[in-house]
């Protein structure tokens, strides 16, 4: 079985985002920029699948700018086999995005296409889930444990009141919540090893996919600002105000 | 515009995440139900009281009883030939199941909207709440999850809307329910919760959260929230977490023990009416947020502030 893992590059999860003040959007002149978190999880997945004899190829593939190679790059030092850049400088939606990926799924037959549940930059959580209804195949979202059965995965998925574990048949599309695992580091030899694995490169005209976008964004702004209040000596003053707030 | 608005439920009784879905809808158009799932009119009957409400679509049947999303979502879609939007609360439930829709429709989806700016004009928080994008929809149909705290909850009666059956195409065949872990409590839920308080990592370990955060939630008769952090190092189970990735809550007192204010549970919490901080550490930027705060050190003052309330 083969597993398409799509990652993006997003800001570091440490930064803190800068608003542009002319509202066009944010800041991402000289930022530090690091593999979307969740997709990290979803790379890890993977590749325990893959060291469990589950998985035979892992497939990672972007799609972004020229330097969302680093991000493949990563993903194959961690442990991914070969990787297909999907070059665009073009913002591309989730549901453009999920269009390229079924695209590339048609190609590749993967077994399970494993990827964050949401991108921190625009936290949609959309992707996985229009793929899944273009490919026409179950999804398992938010999963907290992936077990692949026979021509089955049992998913254990993060929900408001806790967790729900649901089967899929295989082709299936899984979405990796936080808690799924902790990611390797890539290790210096693998890091170098990761340089000579095959990256292809192609663009969304490749597979036939219009990226226009379909939202139009007209402004991005801070949002409000919540004022610092005051600190209080000791334990009897916040009682105090806590009574005053009508809730004890 | 016709909207159809997905209805939260467990088959027994509607969920108040339906509520604020219902108000954001009411601001696009004419307002119609959807209640999805098994044995589940007595839902549809207490939906049908929602202030404003036009008329409850309800599909009975096996195949939706735990809304898996490869069957539902086909149901919907085939609703929307005579909708014009399909608006859904951003709970788990409808965060799994609108991006199916829409994609089944090939349209954008619009995700957890904060306000309704015109009729396909919308802003919502973008980088865990850092940003606030206003976006238009340039779709024919539009597909909307909304965050419950950005609107109030509409009128829970003073309606009586028809209900009408429908039916879909019933299970795909392709997935099935297992089974659920869900926790019982008596405890108010964290998104409806007037009062939460809430415990970092410094809480050292799950009996420790337990002994200091649980009596004090039980004197206000709050809601129990917690960090990533906590949540990662199992003193909690996953449904605790506030924050960009877990659960958005803004209740009128917001009570953060232990917790230093990393940006995304900032991002889960900001809008809060009052927020209030303990925290030994006097630079934790939680207290940039806070409106009270307290340096200390939890071990000691929240026993002692539970005792005097």
């Amino acid at each position: 079985m083969k597993i398409l893992v799509p990652v993006k590059r997003v800001i570091d999860y440490n930064v803190k985002p800068r608003v542009k003040a002319d509202g066009s959007g944010v800041d991402l002149a000289n930022v530090k920029m690091s593999m979307n978190p969740f997709d990290e999880i979803a790379v890890e997945e993977a590749i325990r699948l893959k060291e469990a004899g589950k998985a035979e190829e892992i497939i990672a593939v972007s799609i972004g700018p020229a330097k969302a190679q680093e991000t493949l790059r990563t993903a194959l030092a961690m442990g991914a086999d070969r990787a297909i850049l999907v070059e665009t400088d073009d913002e591309v939606e989730p549901l453009a995005v999920a269009k390229i990926l079924k695209a590339i799924a048609d190609e590749e037959t993967p077994g399970i296409v494993m990827l964050g549940k949401q991108a921190i930059d625009d936290d949609s959580n959309q992707t996985g889930q229009m793929l899944a209804a273009l490919m026409g195949r179950p999804q398992g979202t938010f999963a907290n444990t992936v077990e692949v059965d026979g021509d089955s995965v049992v998913v254990k998925r993060e929900v408001d009141g806790g967790l729900e574990t649901v089967k899929l048949s295989l082709p299936a599309i899984v979405t990796t919540d936080l808690r799924l695992n902790e990611p390797r580091y890539a290790s210096l030899p693998n890091i170098m090893k990761a340089k000579k694995k095959p990256l292809e490169t192609k663009s969304p005209s490749d597979y036939g996919v219009d990226t226009a976008p379909r939202l139009k964004t007209t402004n991005v702004s801070e949002p409000p600002v919540r004022q610092a209040g005051e600190k209080v000596e000791d334990v009897d003053a916040l009682v105090a105000k806590i009574k005053a707030l009508g809730i004890a | 515009m016709k909207t159809l608005v997905w209805v939260e439920h467990d088959n027994a009784e509607m969920k108040d995440a339906t509520l604020s879905a219902v108000t954001a809808a009411s601001k696009l158009g004419e307002v119609h139900l959807l209640v999805a799932g098994s044995g589940c009119r007595a839902v549809a009957e207490q939906a049908a009281k929602i202030a404003g409400v036009g008329k409850v679509h309800l599909a009975d049947d096996a195949a939706y009883e735990h809304a898996l999303a490869e069957n539902v979502a086909p149901l919907i879609a085939a609703q929307m030939g005579h909708h014009d939007a399909f608006v859904a609360p951003a709970t788990t439930t409808g965060k799994n199941i609108a991006p199916r829709v829409a994609a089944l429709l090939d349209v954008m989806q619009v995700s957890d909207i904060l306000s309704v700016e015109g009729e396909k004009t919308f802003t919502r928080p973008i980088y865990a709440g850092n940003a606030i994008a206003t976006v238009e929809s340039t779709d024919e149909k539009l597909v909307v999850t909304v965050r419950g705290t950005a609107f109030e909850k509409a009128a829970a009666e003073g309606g009586s809307a028809e209900i009408e059956d429908i039916s879909g195409s019933g299970d795909a065949g392709i997935s099935s329910f297992v089974s659920q872990e869900i926790a019982e409590s008596d405890r108010p839920e964290l998104t409806s919760a007037k009062v939460i308080v809430s415990g970092g990592r410094a809480l050292k370990d799950a009996e420790t959260f337990e002994e200091y955060i649980t009596p004090l939630a039980d004197k206000l008769g709050a809601g129990i929230g917690a960090s990533r952090a906590a949540v990662d190092a199992g003193y909690v189970p996953n449904d605790y977490q506030v924050g960009q990735t877990g659960k958005i809550v803004a209740p009128e007192v917001y009570i953060a023990i232990g917790i230093s204010g990393a940006i995304q549970h900032l991002a889960g919490m900001k809008d809060s009416k009052t927020i209030i901080a303990i925290n030994k550490d006097e630079d934790a930027p939680i207290f940039q947020v806070a409106d009270i705060g307290l340096v200390g050190d939890l071990f000691k003052v929240v026993p002692e502030l539970t005792e005097k309330l």
